[in-house]
Parts: C-alpha cells; structure tokens; sequence
C-alpha cells in the first residue's frame, strides 16, 4: 500500500504549521523526517494517523481520499518520545492489548506477542509490569505493541530522545533489523542526523513546516541541494564562510586568499557561501594543498571516541572533529585547513553548485 | 576546598546486614583531591547516585567513612558539611529576585550586607547573571535557573565541594554545551573541588580531569578520559565509553596468541600468567579492527550491514557466532558478503574475568 | 468526506437542556419578572419597575437599611473566618505526617467535619451550646463564663464563627496539604545546604509554592461563608434580634415571613449578581495565574 500527502497545509490559529507538503510513502520503505524542533515533523504524523484534519490539501491511501477519516478507521500505530505503556499490565498484556481490542483468538495473541516480544529481545520481561523495567525495555515495549497491531503504517516521533545514550545506541542498531523483519510502512521523526544515517532508507529533511529536500538518505546527505539542507543534515552545525571568487583566485572572508584549486576552479566569478561538516576541517593534518586557517580553540568536547574542537575565527564559530582523545586548551591557536576538493559550495541565493564527488 | 577520602564507603537501602550482592553501593575506597574536577558516570542504577547522596549527607551510610581533609565528617548533617549541590532540576525560590537567591546562602550564615552584596556580585559576572540580579528569578530559563542554583552553591567562599546530580537534563540541547563549558571554566577559575554525575559520557569526559566510571554498585575504573579510552581497566569501561562501544569476544589466549574462531591474532604483548578457569576475552575498538578484502592470513567475516556515518563507517560483521562492529577504510569498496578483518595488536587488550590483564 | 458524529452529539445534550430550562432558567424568569412587581403571592400584581432596587440600594430606607445591615454582617463573618481558617488550615497542614500509616488517618479525621450535613453541624452546636443540656454550655457557665447565645449577641457571634471554624478548616488544611505534597524533596534539600531556619524554609519555599492553592481555599471559603445560611440560622435563628441576621437569613424573612415577595426577588436578584461577581473575579484570577505560569519561560 502507498500512503500519500497531496499539497497539505495545516494552520493553527492562522499560522501555517507545515506548508505545502506532498509526500509519498511506498510500502516496505523507512522515511526519516529529519528537522530541528518546531519544523513540522509531529504535525505530519499526526496528519498521516488522522489525528488532525489538514487546512488544506488531501491525505491518499492507496489512492482513495481519507481525508476525513479519523485514526480509528485508519491502519495506523504511533510510539512516543516519552514512553507511554499501560502502568497497570504486565508488558504480554500491554502488547497483547491491540489484538484483545480487536478480539482476535488467544492462541493468535499468544504467537503474535511472543513474536513481537523476541524480535524487541522482551521474552524475559513478559510478566514484568512497565515500572519494573528500564527505560529502553520500556520503549521496546511500546515498539512491540506497535508492531503486533500489524498496521499498515507505524509512526515514531523522536522514541530514543528519552533514553540514556547507550540505551539509544543499541537500540538504534536494532531497528533497522525490526522494520525490515516488519514490512509496514515506517516513518520515523528525529532531530539527530546521525539517527538518519544509522537509519538509512529516505530522508525527508524539514524546516519551519517545509519540506526541503527528500530522497535516499545518503544521496541527500552527499548532495544537499541548498544551505539549509547541509545545515539540518549536519551534526555537529555545519561551518559557514563566505568567499569571493575572482581571477583565479578565492578570497575568504576574514582575510585569506587562495589559489581557486579544486572544486572552485569550474566556478564563475562572484561571491558565494562554503559550508563544510566538521570531519571535513583538518586540524593539524599536514597535508599539501590545503587553504589555511587560524584559528583560536574555545572549548574541547570529548565523547569518548572522538573530540570535538569549538574554535572561534573571524567572529564565527567553527567546530573540527578529530578521532580519539585530545585536548587543546581554551584560548590555544591552531591551523585548521580546508580541502578544496572537499566542501560543499553555495551560491548567493543558496543553492548547491559544487560538492565532493564520491565523498 | 577540601581533599575527600572515602574509607571503605558502603551502603544498602535494605539495612546494614543485606547481602553484599544487593548494595547499592559496594565498599569503596578512593581519594580526590582538592581542587579536582571528578565525573561520576555510569548507566541508571549503576550507585553513582548514591555515592553523591552519601558525600552531600542526605542519606548516612550503612558503613564505613567520608574524611575532609582529614577529618570524619560521617556523622555531620548536610548544613555542617559546607558542599554545594546543583540538583537535576533548578531549584530557587520563586518570591525572590536573582540577587536575592545569590545572597540566600549568606544571609543565613549572617555575613555583613557588604561582603554579601561584593560576594553576590562576583559571582553573578562569573555566570553572566549580572543583568538579571534585579528580575524575579522564577520568570528566567531553565538555564538561567541552573546557574542561579550553581551560584547559590558558589556564593559561600568556604564551600568544601559543589556536587552535580545530571544537572543539564532539562536544558535545551543548544544550550548544554555552553553551560557545560561555563562549568569548566569556573572549575579552572575558583579551583573547587567539583563532583559531577552523568550518565552521558560526553558530559563526564568534557568536564572532567578523572573519570569514575561505575557499575552495579562498584567503581571500575577511574582515570583521565584519554586513561579510560585506550586502556579500559574493565570490559565494562570499553563497552560504555566510545560511540560504538569496544568489542568483546571470548577468545584462547597463549603467549602473544589469540584464537579466535580458529584463527590466530597476534598480540604485542605475552600473556603468559592467566589465571586458569577464568572467563578469557579480548577487547578491541572497532576504530582499530579494519575491513579488508577477504584472504588467507585474516580472519573472515560475514558482513550483515554496514553504518555510515557520514564521516567514518562501521560495518557490523559476523564472525561464527561473534558480533563485531569494524571500520571501513575511507574509499574502500565494501564486498557483499565475506570480507577479512585486520587488526591492530598495539589496541588489542586482554581481559581474565572481565578485569584487563597487563601483558609483558 | 465529511462525519455525521458532531450532529449526534447535540441531540444527546438536548435533553439536559429541556430540564435545565423547566427547572433553572423558567423560574429564573419568573423571578426576575416578580422583581419589578409588587405582590404577595396572591397573584395580584401591581408594577413597580426598578422600584424595589432603588429602595434595596438606599440605605434610609427600611429595605435598604436591613440589606446594607445584613450585607456588612455577611462581609465581617466572612473576614473574619477567613482570618482564622486560612492560617489555621496552614498550620494543621504542615503539621500533619507526609508518609506512613498514619497518613491516612488523619487524613480521615479532617475529613468527618467535613462530610456532617449542614444542618445537623448547626444541630450540634445549637445543643452543644446551651447552657442547660450542652456540654460546652454547662461547663462554660459553671467555670464562671457568662455564656448564652440565645441572649447575648457577641455569645451568639462567637457560637456561629467557631461552629463554621470547625466546621470548615478541614478542607483548608486539606488542600494546603495537597500543596505541600507536591514540593520535591530537592527543595528541602538545598534549602539545608543553604542553612536556612524553619521560618526561612516556610516563607522562601512552602508558602510560595502552596500560594496558587491557598488562592483556591481563600476564593472558594469566601463565596461558601457568604452565602452562608442553614448553620447560622439552626443556631441562632438570625437573633439575637437580628444581630446574626445574615443576606440570606433577611431574604427568607421576607420573602416567606412577610409574603413580600417583590421585594424578596429584587434582594435575592442582588444577592445572586454580587455572587456571580466574585465567581468571575475567581475564574480571572485563576486563569490568568495559569497563563502568567506557561508565559513565564521566554525570558532571559
């Protein structure tokens, strides 16, 4: 089955909370929707579980207009950031609990729960209650009783938000696995780029109720075709500076001047805007044929396997990435250098116009 | 300021004759220095918790001791202890403005009205608070609430320690990293002794000098977070700090030898002296085990998928019955599905029983 | 595509508003047609247009006069216990235990007050009272205290505000109690940190965290002790003279003492406006504490 956004707007109180989105989700396909706060993720699932009525525009499935039906007539399940089980039953009857309602046989129940319980790795925990449990067993419960409804499309707005970043690790490693065992249509909403990756399938990346650009996760984060999309797929933020390309040469803002090598040879003259993620800034590599910054660090964060260095240049704020442990101290100046055969060029008005071929 | 000894601290929630097993905090004996800058940091459950509770005095330990600097402070309630705790949700009071929270502390000691307005703003210029000391504090940010509630714990110049309980949980993601660089750079400016408990690693590793990585109630491990990254004392340690964790497989170690599902890994140390019956694996990060094309003297390994992260990639591969995560070489073209597994014997540890053994 | 369900809903409410009708909004009516009339409720009428009004709002007249009289009563009464509940509730709530058994039997305690229909608490008291047959009466009058509250108008004050102090407390102390609940432990905790007294702790953390509750029992406590009517009246009858005659107490004088009945229902007309004033004053109130809350997070 297909499921179809035509042209939908939805307002609340006169202002437009997504606008002008067509989508279409195929069956057996992951869609990521990929924004910061605010940018219309939970209003689309809700448009798509028929919790709420766009302003404007349809809602297909199949093909068939169901606009106005609401989410009881719909085949839809949803899993919430906080996670939300019955406190009262045990997690069998928690997942059971779809199938009860829709009074099928209990020797179904049984072999579908135990089903979804050992794919969500549950079997243990069957006559826990919720309480008893951890946060992220708690949140598999509520996948699983997601999942065992057998709907034609599951939605998950931001689940992992809520659990400790271990927990989130390793159960972002299993739900590829989970939605492919399922073949229900998958739509999952998160402001992490990262979550997008691991998640793979498609992209659909949002700002302010707009859909900037939606296709292969991989292609759209290789290719963003404007300066928003690299900044919404970027964590951490993308690095910005401006140049001018003049006479064979690039001049940066901020006062340094190169040779217009790599991917700013094909460029016309003119003035444009280079945004570059943070592995793509080289901080004491070096490396030949790099265009050279200095720099002055602000702050080192270190997660464990990699260090991110905050430097502060020319009044912006950039951040490298290195791998490992390091530590430079605030106020320590360094060389930070760009590849230009490695970033990401936009014109004037935004738009992609050079980018790393296979990166 | 105060130098902090714990002398074989423990605690149950069920009384002192419980099983050790179920403590919630198994004996510990540690010492942190003055003036350092200490993460506690583990998952939910894992003591680390308690441990605060017990050094701020809110709950009196089943046994042992907790010294200031030399001196048995076990038996002290949480007023006479001098510390500071920030707590996981602001805590202020909401009829007073900024400057009157800051002076709170203070005024309860009697501290003359000048040394308290000269303290009250000291510390709000190193919070950036100034502006605000006139506003209603219930009307600010939860940020700006934070730093309200660190600044009351600031205020009082004899302050032995400032504890954190996960005291950016309700912070906006935007904002962490600020608030977590405006807490080291106070650390570096008054030289207190600071204890922060985490769960998030990024948090403990930015902010600390040692690390206490604990689990299931027992500190395993305490070190620098270059100490913890490239020598795990505790399979656990490899496991928790890393984004993906360390590998650990069961393997037969001898000599500079390890056999993994038939195949041998050199190692760059002889491990000769393993204690016999021991559960015997070795821990390798996958940044260190790279996919390679499939041949004679690698190990093979089934590839089940393969994660990219944009600026590096993983491939989660099969060996027998054994989960690996592996790096991909930049540029590398990936094979269906059997690929060889080099690795680096410089970042392959030895683990008897969980706990790293030194090589010779 | 659009659903049938909104429709079905009104008719389901239809007949809620048939019964409210007969029973609320046609006696209502009639009322305020009987305002502006003057009868006795032998259904001859003579018109009086605002008549009557002009003469409740003229304190020289004798309409007048009594309702300002009875009016000023109704608002020291209600000051009055409100000056007594309001803290006293205060007190008993923090006394109380916050976790164990114990718990729940006190809580059952303040409860029974509570639950005694209002007219046998003004039963209980009239008897309790008096000083040949009631304990408190006896005793008084044998420890020397000259007390009747039959005869003597502070007595029969007196008698009215402590009956309606014991009566009433409870659900002050229940809710205070409710918001002191609600403070995390972390308060206390910092608070101790902090160094800071007992007194310190009540007013920098427990009075402002339980202000948006003692609003509610200081609203809700005023509009009950104003329309105040069965206990006082079971007690003292509205004497002695009318020196505890109450708006309400007044209203059934006339209207079913004297047949007055114009004037019975320009008064009642009053009463129920200046009610549903403070009704609107409470639900402003109430509302714009809730907005100033979710507002409160944009600043700095």
């Amino acid at each position: 089955m297909s499921v179809t956004l035509e042209h939908v707007t939805r307002s609340i109180d006169g202002v437009p909370a997504i606008r002008d989105v067509s989508l279409t989700l195929e069956r057996g396909t992951l869609s990521v929707l990929l924004g910061p706060t605010l940018s219309g993720k939970t209003s689309i699932m809700r448009l798509l579980a028929g919790l709420d009525k766009p302003t404007s525009g349809r809602v297909l499935v199949d093909g068939k207009d169901v606009t106005g039906f609401d989410v009881r007539q719909r085949s839809v399940a949803m899993v919430y950031q906080q996670f939300i089980n019955y406190p009262s039953l045990t997690v069998y009857e928690n997942i059971a609990s779809p199938l009860r309602v829709q009074g099928k046989p209990r020797a179904e129940i049984d072999k579908r729960v135990q089903e979804a319980a050992s794919l969500l790795r549950l079997e243990p925990y069957l006559k826990r209650t919720p309480l008893q449990l951890s946060g992220g067993q708690q949140q598999r419960t509520a996948i699983a009783r997601a999942l065992v409804k057998g709907a034609d499309l599951v939605l998950l707005d931001e689940p992992l938000a809520n659990l400790d970043y271990k927990l989130r690790e390793e159960l972002r490693t299993e739900l590829p696995r989970i939605f492919e065992a399922s073949g229900a249509i998958f739509v999952y909403a998160t402001t992490e780029p990262t979550e997008a990756l691991l998640l793979g399938g498609r992209t659909v990346c949002m700002w302010e109720g707009e859909v900037l650009q939606a296709g292969d996760t991989s292609k759209v984060y290789r290719h963003p075709e404007t300066l928003r999309v690299a900044q919404v797929f970027s964590d951490p933020p993308l690095n910005i500076v401006g140049i001018e390309k003049k006479n064979g040469s690039v001049q940066y803002a901020g006062g340094v001047k190169a040779p217009a090598s790599g991917l700013y040879a094909g460029l016309g003259d003119g003035s444009y805007r280079v945004g570059f993620r943070a592995h793509q800034l080289e901080v004491a590599s070096g490396a030949t044929g790099r265009h050279a910054f200095h720099a002055t660090v602000t702050v080192t964060e270190i997660t464990g396997s990699e260090s991110f260095v905050h430097l502060s240049r020319d009044a912006s704020n950039w951040v490298a990435v290195l791998h490992g442990v390091h530590e430079f101290p605030p106020g320590h100046v360094l060389d930070a250098a760009l590849d230009p055969d490695n970033l990401f060029v936009f014109d004037a008005a935004g738009r992609l116009v050079a980018s790393p071929g296979a990166m | 300021m105060a130098r902090i000894d714990l002398v074989d601290l423990a605690h149950s929630y069920g009384g002192n004759d419980a099983p050790l097993e179920s403590f919630a905090l198994k004996p510990v004996t540690m010492t942190w220095r003055q003036g350092g800058a200490y993460a506690l940091l583990g998952p939910s459950g894992c003591g680390k918790t308690t441990l605060l509770n017990l050094i701020s005095g809110i709950v009196t330990p089943s046994r042992g001791k907790i010294l200031f600097d030399g001196t048995d402070i076990t038996p002290l309630s949480t007023q006479k202890r001098n510390i500071a705790q920030v707590f996981q949700f602001p805590v202020i009071y909401d009829t007073m403005t900024v400057g009157q929270n800051l002076a709170f502390p203070l005024k309860n000691r009697g501290v003359p009205k000048a040394e308290i307005d000269a303290r009250v703003a000291e510390i709000a210029g190193l919070l950036d608070l100034t502006p605000y000391l006139s506003r209603k504090a219930q009307r600010l940010t939860a940020d700006a609430k934070q730093k309200i509630s660190l600044g009351r714990g600031l205020v009082r110049s004899d302050v032995a320690a400032v504890l954190f309980d996960e005291p950016l949980t309700v912070i906006d993601p935007e904002l962490k990293w600020q608030l977590r660089s405006k807490l080291k750079a106070l650390h570096r400016a008054l030289d207190l002794t600071m204890i922060y408990v985490t769960h998030d690693q990024t948090e403990a590793l930015t902010f600390a000098d040692t690390v206490v990585v604990m689990h299931d109630g027992r500190v395993v491990q305490s070190g620098t977070p270059a100490e913890l990254f490239d020598k795990p004392a505790h399979t656990f340690v490899g496991y928790f700090i890393g984004s993906p964790g360390m590998n650990i497989v069961p393997a037969e170690v001898r000599g500079r030898e390890a056999r993994i599902d038939g195949h041998t890994i050199m190692l760059n140390r002889n491990y000769d002296g393993l204690p016999p019956g021991a559960k015997i694996e070795i821990g390798v990060r996958p940044e260190f085990v790279n996919v390679a094309l499939p041949g004679s003297g690698l190990l093979a390994a089934n590839i089940e998928r393969i994660d990219d992260l944009g600026r590096i990639r993983f491939a989660r591969v099969r060996v027998g019955d054994v989960k690996f995560a592996a790096r991909v070489p930049a540029g590398f073209s990936v094979p269906d599905n059997a690929a060889g597994l080099v690795f680096d014997p410089s970042h392959v540890h030895v683990y008897a029983d969980s706990l790293l053994v030194e090589g010779n | 595509m659009d659903k049938t369900v909104n429709q079905k809903a009104w008719f389901l409410v239809l007949p809620v508003f048939l019964v409210v009708a007969f029973s609320a909004v046609l006696p209502l009516m009639t009322v305020v047609n009987y305002s502006m009339q003057d009868t006795f409720g032998n259904n001859q009428f003579f018109w009086n247009g605002v008549g009557w009004f002009k003469e409740l709002l003229d304190p020289s007249t004798d309409l007048g006069g009594r309702f300002f009289a009875s009016l000023w009563r109704n608002l020291f009464f209600s000051a009055v216990i409100l000056a007594i509940e309001v803290p006293l509730g205060i007190v008993v709530a923090l006394s109380m235990p916050r976790e164990g058994w114990s718990v729940a039997a006190c809580l059952v305690i303040l409860a029974l007050p509570l639950l005694i229909p209002w007219n046998v608490v003004g039963t209980i008291w009239q008897i309790f009272g008096r000083p040949d047959i009631g304990l408190l009466g006896y005793v008084l009058n044998n420890i020397g205290i000259n007390y009747n509250y039959v005869s003597n108008e502070f007595d029969a004050w007196a008698t009215v505000i402590v009956m309606d102090v014991w009566h009433w407390t409870s659900l002050v102390a229940l809710l205070c109690y409710a918001g002191l609940k609600s403070i995390p432990d972390a308060y206390y905790q910092a608070a101790q940190i902090d160094g800071a007294s007992r007194w310190a702790v009540f007013t920098a953390i427990q009075l402002p965290k339980m202000h948006r509750v003692l609003l509610i029992a200081v609203l809700l406590r005023f509009m009950d002790s104003f329309m105040i009517y069965t206990e006082p009246f079971v007690v003292t009858g509205g004497g002695p003279g009318n020196s505890t005659t109450f708006i309400s107490i007044e209203l059934v004088k006339i209207a079913l003492g004297q047949f007055d009945l114009g004037k019975a229902a320009a008064l009642s007309l009053v009463y129920n406006i200046i009610i549903i004033i403070v009704c609107w004053v409470f639900y402003t109130v109430m509302t714009n504490a809730g907005a100033e809350r979710r507002s409160a997070k944009g600043v700095a």
